[in-house]
C-alpha cells in the first residue's frame, strides 16, 4: 500500500493565528467606496485599500465611526452567527440567547432613541450593520431587522407611555416583536386588509388573522394593523398587542425554504381585547405608519441581501482558488474571472442604491418611497442572482448542505417576495414616474 | 483592595491577525500599505483586564482611571478609539512616524508613566507584528519596577497583586507590590465587543497628543534590519513504495528518526 508522506518538517510561521478574540476566517472585502451620488454624506467603505479611496471632502471622523460599527458587526457575525448558521437552518432554531447577546451591543434598537435603550443610529449606519451581520446569517439578521422596525414604529409614532412601557424591553430583546400587516386575503393589496378593530368602552376588540408573521408565536409584542374605519388605507389603525392578551392565538409553525432560524406563524385574533391606550398614533393613521415602517424595512431587507451576496462572493473566491479542474485552479479560467467581476459589479451597484436610499431616509427626502422601492427591487434581485452564481461556481458542492452558499441562496430568495414583492416595488416606482 | 487606582494600558496598532502577510518588494519589511490593521490582540486583552479591574472596584465604590497609550503614526488614534469604545477613560497618543523599536517604546512609556504616575502598567506580552516580547520587561527595567509577565490570572489586594504566570511546563503564582508592570498572556480573559453606543461615545472621550520631542526621548533605532524574507514554500507530499522506503526517507531526508 502506498503511503502518503510529507517530508517537509518546517514549522508553521510563528505569527499568531488564533487569539481569544479572533475571528477564524480571513475576510476578503469586495466592497468599495461608493461614489457620492447626490446626498453628500460620507461614503461607507470596507475594503483593504480604503485609505486610498476616500474622497478628501468627506469628514474623516464619520468614516472612522462607521467603519468601527461595521467592523464590530462583522466580528459579531463571524464569531456568533457564521459558525451556527447551518445548524440553526437545519434545526429551525430561533437563537434567542445570541439575539440577546447582540442586543447587549445595541442591535435590538439600532435606530431607536437612546433614552429607552436604543443605539440612536441613522439608517445608513443601520444598513451597514445589517449587511455585515447578514454575512454571518441572513435569516437571523432579517429577524433582527423586523424587530428593529417594530421598535422604531413605537418610538416614533407611539405615546410617551407606550415608549416607556415597551421599548426598554424591546431594545434589550428581553421581549421580541413582530410586524403584522399581511393577511391571507391581503398581501400586495395591503390596504385591502380585513382585520377589524371595534371600540367597546376602554377596549378595542380585534377580529381577523395575519399571515406569514415572522416571529409569530415566539414574539411577545405584535404591532398589528386593523381596520377601525371604512374601506381603503384611511380606515386602518395600528395597535400594540401583547402575547398574553385574551383572544390572541397562533397558527402552526410554517415549513419554509429558507429563513429557518426564525419561526413563521399566522397570528389569529378572535374577539381579542386590546386596551384603548395601545392604539399607536391616531385612528386612521395605521396605514401611513405601516408604509413608513416599510420604507426602512425595504432598506433593511436590501441590506440583508447585500450581506448574503458579499458572503457568497467571499465563499466563491475561496472555492475557485482551491478547486482544480483540467490541472489548474478554477480561478485561472477567464470564465471564472469574468463571472466574479460581474458578481462584484452587481453587488456594488446594489450597495450604492441601498445606501443612497438609506441616506435619503435619514434626510426625510420627499422621493424616499420610490428610491427605497427601486433599491429593494434591484438589490434583492441582483444579490439573489449573485448567490445563484456563487452556487454555480461551486459546482456540485454548492448544492450540498455541507457548504454555506445554499443557505444564502435559500434565505435571500424570499427577499424578492416580502416587505412588498418586487412587483409591488415596480408599482411604487412607476407610480412616482407617472404621477403629475 | 485599593479603592482608587490608575492603570496605564499600552496599545499597539498592528497588521490584523487575519491578514495574510507579505514581504514588501524591497525585502526590507512586511508590507503594511493598504493592509487592514487592528489592535494587537494581547493589548486588547490588556485593555479588557483594566476595564474588568475598573468594574470590580466600582462595585466597592472604588474607581480605576484607565488610560490607554499608543506610540506611532496618526493612525494609532484609531486603535486608541477602539480601546476607548471598550471602556477606557482617556487616551494618550505619542505621535511618531519614525520606526519605534522596543527600547524606544519602553523609554517613551517611561516618560508617560512619570507624567501619569499609574499604579499598574499593562502591556501585551508581545505584539503580533514583530513578536519581540521585550517592551514590558524593558519598561520594568527602566523604571526599576517589579514585573509580572505572561499573566493568565490577576488578583488585586491592598497595594499588591497576585499574578498567575504561564511558564514552560506549568503556571507560577507570584505576588508583587504596586506599582508594577503586568504583561498579558492569551488566556487572561476574553475581550468584550465594544457596544454601538460606546463606539459613538468614544469619540467624545479625551485623547491627548504628545510628541517624542516633548517627552525628550531618543528613539533612534539600535538595531538594523538587514533582510526580511518569506519562509520557503511548502513542498507537496511524496508517494513512497514501501515501508522500507518510508523509513529511509524519514531517516535520511526528513531526518526525524
Amino acid at each position: 500500500m502506498a503511503t502518503l508522506l510529507s517530508i517537509v518538517t518546517r514549522r508553521a510561521p510563528a505569527r499568531l493565528r488564533s487569539v481569544a478574540s479572533a475571528v477564524s476566517s480571513q475576510i476578503r472585502h469586495i466592497s468599495t467606496t461608493p461614489l457620492d451620488l447626490t446626498c453628500g454624506r460620507v461614503p461607507l467603505v470596507h475594503i483593504r485599500s480604503q485609505e486610498a479611496n476616500i474622497s478628501p471632502s468627506d469628514a474623516p471622523t464619520m468614516i472612522d465611526e462607521q467603519k468601527e460599527l461595521q467592523s464590530l458587526a462583522r466580528a459579531f457575525a463571524d464569531k456568533e452567527f457564521a459558525p451556527k448558521m447551518q445548524e440553526w437552518d437545519e434545526n429551525q432554531h430561533f437563537p434567542i440567547d445570541v439575539l440577546r447577546k447582540g442586543a447587549e451591543l445595541g442591535f435590538g434598537g439600532l435606530y431607536t432613541r437612546e433614552d429607552v435603550g436604543g443605539s440612536g443610529l441613522g439608517r445608513l449606519e443601520t444598513s451597514v450593520i445589517f449587511e455585515a451581520l447578514a454575512t454571518g446569517d441572513v435569516s437571523t439578521t432579517a429577524y433582527i431587522s423586523i424587530h428593529n422596525m417594530c421598535a422604531w414604529m413605537i418610538d416614533v409614532f407611539g405615546s410617551e407611555e407606550q415608549r416607556q412601557k415597551y421599548l426598554p424591553k424591546l431594545t434589550s430583546m428581553e421581549n421580541f416583536a413582530s410586524y403584522c400587516l399581511t393577511e391571507p386575503g391581503a398581501g400586495s393589496d395591503a390596504a385591502g386588509l380585513s382585520t377589524t378593530a371595534v371600540k367597546k368602552g376602554s377596549h378595542y376588540v380585534l377580529n381577523g388573522s395575519k399571515a406569514f408573521i415572522s416571529g409569530g408565536g415566539s414574539s411577545d409584542i405584535y404591532v398589528i394593523m386593523a381596520r377601525t374605519g371604512g374601506i381603503g388605507p384611511k380606515g386602518i389603525s395600528c395597535f400594540i398587542v401583547e402575547k398574553g392578551f385574551k383572544g390572541l392565538s397562533f397558527g402552526k409553525k410554517e415549513n419554509k425554504l429558507g429563513w429557518n432560524s426564525q419561526p413563521t406563524r399566522a397570528v389569529i385574533m378572535e374577539d381579542c381585547e386590546v386596551p384603548a391606550e395601545n392604539l399607536v398614533g391616531a385612528e386612521g393613521q395605521g396605514f401611513s405608519i405601516a408604509m413608513k415602517g416599510l420604507n426602512g424595512g425595504r432598506i433593511n431587507i436590501g441590506s440583508c441581501s447585500l450581506g448574503a451576496a458579499q458572503a457568497s462572493i467571499e465563499a466563491a473566491i475561496e472555492h475557485v482558488k482551491v478547486r482544480k479542474q483540467f490541472n489548474q485552479a478554477l480561478a485561472n479560467f477567464q470564465n471564472t474571472q469574468f463571472k466574479l467581476a460581474d458578481m462584484a459589479t452587481s453587488l456594488l451597484s446594489s450597495r450604492l442604491m441601498v445606501r443612497q436610499a438609506a441616506r435619503m431616509l435619514d434626510q426625510n427626502h420627499p422621493d424616499v418611497a420610490s428610491y427605497c422601492a427601486m433599491a429593494k427591487l434591484h438589490s434583492t434581485d441582483e444579490c439573489f442572482k449573485i448567490c445563484d452564481d456563487s452556487m454555480q461556481l461551486h459546482g456540485g458542492y454548492g448544492y450540498l448542505k455541507d457548504y454555506k452558499v445554499n443557505v444564502y441562496f435559500r434565505d435571500s430568495r424570499v427577499h424578492r417576495i416580502l416587505e412588498g414583492t418586487n412587483e409591488v416595488m415596480r408599482m411604487v416606482a412607476s407610480r412616482a414616474l407617472l404621477s403629475e | 483592595m485599593s479603592s482608587n487606582l490608575r492603570i496605564l494600558v499600552a496599545c499597539k496598532r498592528v497588521v490584523d491577525y487575519a491578514v495574510k502577510i507579505r514581504v514588501n518588494a524591497a525585502g526590507s519589511a512586511v508590507e503594511t500599505a493598504n493592509v487592514k490593521h487592528s489592535m494587537n490582540p494581547f493589548d486588547e486583552i490588556g485593555t479588557e483586564q483594566a476595564i474588568q479591574i475598573k468594574e470590580a472596584l466600582a462595585k466597592n465604590k472604588g474607581n480605576a482611571d484607565v488610560v490607554v497609550v499608543s506610540c506611532g503614526p496618526a493612525k494609532a488614534q484609531e486603535t486608541l478609539r477602539t480601546a476607548l469604545a471598550m471602556g477606557a477613560d482617556r487616551a494618550i497618543h505619542v505621535e511618531s512616524d519614525e520606526e519605534l523599536q522596543p527600547l524606544a517604546v519602553a523609554k517613551l512609556l517611561k516618560a508617560v508613566v512619570e507624567k501619569e504616575k499609574p499604579d499598574i502598567v499593562i502591556l501585551g506580552k508581545q505584539a503580533i507584528d514583530d513578536d519581540s516580547n521585550q517592551t514590558g520587561q524593558m519598561l520594568a527595567g527602566l523604571l526599576n519596577w517589579p514585573q509580572a509577565t505572561f499573566a493568565s490570572k490577576v488578583e488585586l489586594a491592598e497595594k499588591a497583586m497576585t499574578v498567575t504566570r504561564e511558564i514552560d511546563g506549568g503556571v507560577e503564582t507570584i505576588k508583587t507590590p504596586l506599582p508594577a508592570i503586568l504583561t498579558t498572556d492569551l488566556r487572561l480573559n476574553v475581550p468584550r465587543y465594544a457596544s454601538l453606543p460606546n463606539i459613538m461615545k468614544a469619540k467624545k472621550k479625551p485623547l491627548a497628543k504628545l510628541t517624542v520631542a516633548e517627552l525628550g526621548v531618543d528613539v533612534k533605532p539600535r538595531l538594523e534590519t538587514l533582510k526580511v524574507a518569506e519562509p520557503p514554500k511548502r513542498q507537496g507530499g511524496k508517494l513512497v513504495e514501501s515501508v522500507d522506503d518510508l523509513v529511509d526517507k524519514l531517516k535520511n531526508e526528513a531526518k526525524v528518526l
